[in-house]
């Protein structure tokens, strides 16, 4: 049974109350190494926001007719992972057939995305809420914006701050995480608005 | 290459080539279960669990395996691992298994199991390979471990849910929030490197 919210404010609440990487620390990996320039984050961004959407409903179809019937639960993980493989597989396959310049722009990310825990993130949220079709598409497409949207902010920000004069061992990974702590300390600003859980 | 000793490996991975704050590996797990103690202590072994024996498993199959699909070799006897220790933990910890909720899970996504599976097992017998994982998944414990400490005594004055809050001081509701995580991490990994290009610079004279 799917919990009782309007997928709209799942969809407004995963982008600004739970963003998944200053809420839920999810897709981490790839958000500090390839934030250094603004374009590049903004490609990864796409390509995170489609690919979630896609690996979500397929997920959702999977779980939902696949692993609940025979009662799989046991090897889920293993399913999905394959699913979220595949997907990006066939995607990036496609694109370079079809769309050249989307692959042009989007393709160096594809494979990283795999291991991007975002997607397998959100995959495994949609099935512990319980999440109906619609919630579960919102909320993935949410969580995609709301992950570009961070990486976005942080990548603009380091930019600015590559002229900096810093104090040693403070470039790098360490100034990210701060700069991330603060954009986490003004998101906490959103939290009375909705929460979701 | 030749094989290293046990006792240099543990030192390696756990302080001179510590995976979370010197390769900046396995970070979306290591912050969302930092609040309390205990969730870190069941997370790190699951961890060096999982990293020990998937090393174990692909260093024991690395002439095995086609150079070409190695990748998805590796991450399924990760995920078969992985559902392992999640079986396990909801028979015998419920209350922390669902806590933990879906960073069990992603466990299979966390790269410093992958990360030791390329760099180490490939090129390196199966039982030193199961070292190598084991101490990397030790050395990710004790970064958890600590920065699990700061929060739970400042947030909730408590160390493994034991008061330690005597003097009756204001616990600081921001360190059971995510930004202190950032703000924790980021300073431990501020004071390592700078002891780091420290050291270097003193050598190079």
């Amino acid at each position: 049974m799917a919990p009782n919210i309007s997928p709209l404010i799942i969809f407004i609440a995963s982008i600004f109350t739970s963003n998944m990487i200053l809420n839920n620390f999810l897709g981490m990996c790839s958000y500090l190494s390839v934030s250094t320039e603004y374009k590049t984050a903004t490609g990864l961004g796409m390509a995170v926001t489609l690919v979630l959407v896609l690996t979500t409903a397929i997920n959702w179809l999977v779980y939902t007719f696949i692993i609940v019937p025979p009662e799989l639960y046991y090897l889920q993980y293993i399913i999905f992972i394959m699913v979220i493989a595949a997907l990006v597989q066939i995607l990036e396959m496609g694109m370079d057939r079809y769309m050249p310049d989307l692959h042009a722009k989007l393709g160096i990310f594809l494979p990283l995305i795999t291991v991007n825990c975002a997607i397998l993130g959100v995959t495994l949220f949609m099935v512990i809420r319980h999440y109906n079709f619609i919630q579960s598409v919102l909320f993935s497409l949410g969580s995609g914006l709301g992950w570009w949207l961070a990486i976005n902010m942080l990548a603009a920000i380091r930019e600015k701050l590559a002229s900096a004069k810093l104090p040693p061992g403070v470039k790098g990974p360490a100034l990210s995480f701060i700069i991330t702590g603060i954009m986490a300390m003004a998101f906490i600003g959103f939290s009375g608005i909705f929460t979701i859980q | 290459m030749a094989a290293e000793k046990i006792g240099a490996n543990f030192k390696r991975n756990m302080f001179t080539e510590n995976q979370v704050l010197r390769a900046i590996l396995g970070i979306c797990s290591s912050l969302a279960v930092t609040n309390t103690m205990k969730n870190s202590l069941v997370m790190g072994l699951g961890v060096a669990f999982v990293t020990g024996l998937s090393s174990l498993t692909l260093s024991a199959m690395r002439n095995v395996i086609p150079h070409r699909v190695r990748m998805l070799v590796q991450t399924l006897v990760i995920a078969a691992y992985v559902i392992f220790v999640d079986l396990l933990l909801q028979a015998y910890m419920p209350d922390i298994s669902k806590q933990l909720g879906p960073y069990v899970g992603l466990i299979i996504t966390n790269c410093i199991i992958m990360g030791r599976a390329e760099a180490y097992a490939q090129s390196n017998p199966p039982i030193p390979a199961m070292w190598d994982g084991f101490f990397a998944g030790l050395g990710y414990t004790m970064i958890l471990m600590i920065i699990s400490l700061i929060r739970e005594v400042l947030g909730f004055g408590t160390v493994f849910g034991f008061n330690v809050n005597f003097v009756g001081f204001e616990t600081w509701t921001i360190m059971i929030m995510p930004p202190a995580a950032f703000f924790i991490i980021g300073s431990m990994i501020w004071f390592i490197s700078a002891r780091a290009a420290k050291k270097a610079a003193r050598q190079a004279k």
